[in-house]
């Protein structure tokens, strides 16, 4: 039986770091980086005798995400313990949420190629990070730091919804951009702040029950899960066809050799012997908190979107596009307050600075530039003193040395030529050169006016004032 | 609901990496079934008009301000390992 009839079902466990200042139940510092062990304190070292005590804003944080992911609020809450024994883990049990999250019952719309599709979010619980394990090339053994231990986490549980990589990375974007409007993490996954548990399960088209699944844990890619699923898809749809079976397991995804790999048997078969940690005390909500922070949340993607098209007349595909992430919008509504507008200020955005982004291999969060120099830069393209064509080169400029679009193009020499007698020499320089197209141009054939522009362009660089270099040919063809 | 087996007493000792003797294994089946005996007092109670609890106390809510407060001295913290580097805690090899 051929690939194409199997169904590839995926559900994700989203873990993202929350940006408070401070760990979820101490009082140290969440900053990244730092020496080993400096942000740290009894606490989240789990000496004997401490006592945890919850942060407000990791409840605050939560309970947005589950607002903004249409996740019902739990009234009353609790945390619990979650047992097992790892050295990056001094308490022995990571302090989770197990029967009573948070938030639960939630979706989020993704665009798939078929139209909108609807993710159902099971739960989004907090719990608190690991520590690092370091190892040492000379086999002297493994170094604990502690720093990350007790920074606070959500973890976001899909339903089995997901059918393809395709879905899987829309759906990673559309909770790292929600996350990233609401601000409660910087969603930045080359530092780990926001990783994924990927299950993967393979069955017949039409089948109704799930194929047993298996997990990759921590991915931080979304290069790594795309291929990561692609790769255990097919894997299990072999193992199928070749009369096996697949196990419930753990794999760990190997990025260099693209493989996944075995990490547990099942005779360890996970028993966490979750129970209430008594150290904590209940988390009851009241209707009015609830509210209150419904009425902070800022406006989200959906309703920029509505605005971009109603207000600002963008097509569809370039809202869709600016409000992905909040980095594109932010940047959007800063250069349009200075350039006044939206059409040319979300075209760049969409073909340039996209196309940039990607060949960098970077997300939009890193863009090293800010509104006011896409604004300006618009500016200098509405006023003529730059052409469209060296736009992309002054963007090209900004993300490498970022500053004033004005001076970029007036140190390296860019600013268009719009003085009229330049622009008429160049013109009769070029049709002297170019007998033949004059003559086509005179036979009928329009092209060669194309042909002709495009080496006036070439000749100055594209310097020139296309506008001008158009109706100064036209001029001088029909004399 | 108080039976519970040898076989349960060796899964939760090993997930506490605890090695037990055939006569510890003995010793904490029978001690086990007595506590969950006693235990199971509480499911004898009539509980239809008492509000859900969570938690053994009445208490809800206890918060902290997001504000930090660093412990100074590292030092201090890694006193007590049997081994420490660079500031960390050395620790035999971990195979991932
Ligand atoms: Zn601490």
């Amino acid at each position: 039986m051929p690939k194409e009839d199997y169904e590839i079902v995926i559900g994700l466990e989203v873990h993202c770091e929350l940006s408070t200042k401070t760990k979820i139940f101490c009082s140290c510092s969440t900053e990244f980086g730092g020496e080993p062990n400096t942000h740290c304190c009894p606490i989240c070292m789990a000496m004997p005798g401490t006592l945890p005590v919850l942060n407000e804003k990791v409840v605050e944080y939560a309970v947005k995400a589950g607002l903004a992911t249409n996740c019902k609020i739990a009234q009353n809450s609790k945390n619990d313990r979650k047992n097992y024994f790892y050295p990056d883990l001094p308490k022995a049990y990571q302090i989770s949420q197990y029967d009573m999250p948070l938030c639960y019952d939630g979706y989020v719309n993704i665009e798939t190629e078929e139209g909108e599709k609807t993710i159902r979010l099971e739960r989004i619980h907090i719990e608190e990070d690991a520590g690092k394990l370091n190892h040492d090339d000379y086999g002297r053994g493994t170094f604990v730091d502690l720093n990350r231990a007790g920074v606070p986490l959500i973890e976001c549980v899909s339903k089995p919804d997901l059918r393809s990589k395709e879905e899987v990375d829309a759906y990673l974007r559309k909770l790292k951009s929600i996350f990233e409007y609401i601000e409660i993490s910087d969603c930045k996954m080359q530092e780990g702040s926001l990783r994924a548990d990927v299950n993967v399960s393979v069955r017949k088209k039409g089948a109704t029950e799930f194929g047993t699944r298996t997990e990759m844990k921590n991915m931080n890619s979304f290069r790594s899960i795309s291929r990561a699923i692609e790769y255990e898809a097919n894997r299990q749809i072999e193992v199928l066809e070749n009369g096996g079976e697949i196990t419930q397991e753990t794999l760990r995804w190997d990025d260099i050799s693209g493989k996944t790999f075995s990490m547990r048997d099942k005779e360890d078969a996970q028993d966490y012997r979750y129970f209430p940690d008594p150290d904590l005390v209940a988390i009851r909500l009241s209707d009015e908190y609830i509210e209150n922070i419904k009425n902070s949340l800022p406006e989200l993607p959906e309703s920029r979107k509505k605005r971009y098209l109603e207000e600002y007349k963008l097509i569809p595909k370039a809202a869709n596009f600016v409000t992905s992430s909040k980095y594109y919008s932010d940047l959007f509504e800063e250069a349009i307050a200075i350039c006044k507008n939206p059409k040319t200020a979300s075209n760049l955005l969409m073909s340039e600075v996209a196309r940039i982004l990607n060949e960098r291999e970077e997300e939009p969060d890193q863009i090293p530039f800010s509104g006011k120099e896409l604004g300006e830069l618009v500016e200098l393209i509405d006023k003529g003193t730059i052409s469209s064509s060296i736009s992309k080169k002054v963007l090209e400029e900004l993300f490498e040395n970022p500053k004033s679009p004005s001076k970029i193009i007036e140190e390296k020499g860019w600013i268009q030529i719009s003085d009229e007698g330049a622009i008429k020499e160049v013109v009769s320089k070029i049709l002297e050169a170019n007998p033949q197209s004059v003559a086509d141009f005179k036979a009928g054939k329009d092209r060669a006016l194309g042909f002709l522009v495009g080496q006036a362009m070439k000749e100055t660089k594209g310097k020139a004032n296309p506008q001008m270099l158009n109706q100064l040919f036209l001029e001088e063809l029909k004399k | 609901m108080a039976n519970i087996t040898r076989e349960e007493i060796i899964h939760i000792a090993k997930l506490a990496m605890l090695n037990l003797s055939e006569q510890e294994i003995e010793h904490y089946t029978k001690d086990m079934q007595e506590i969950l005996a006693y235990a199971e007092m509480i499911n004898q109670i009539d509980t239809s008009d008492t509000d859900e609890t969570i938690g053994a106390t009445e208490q809800k809510n206890k918060f902290r301000k997001d504000e930090v407060m660093e412990f100074k001295t590292r030092e201090d913290l890694l006193q007590n390992a049997p081994s420490q580097d660079e500031g960390m805690f050395q620790i035999p090899k971990v195979i991932n």
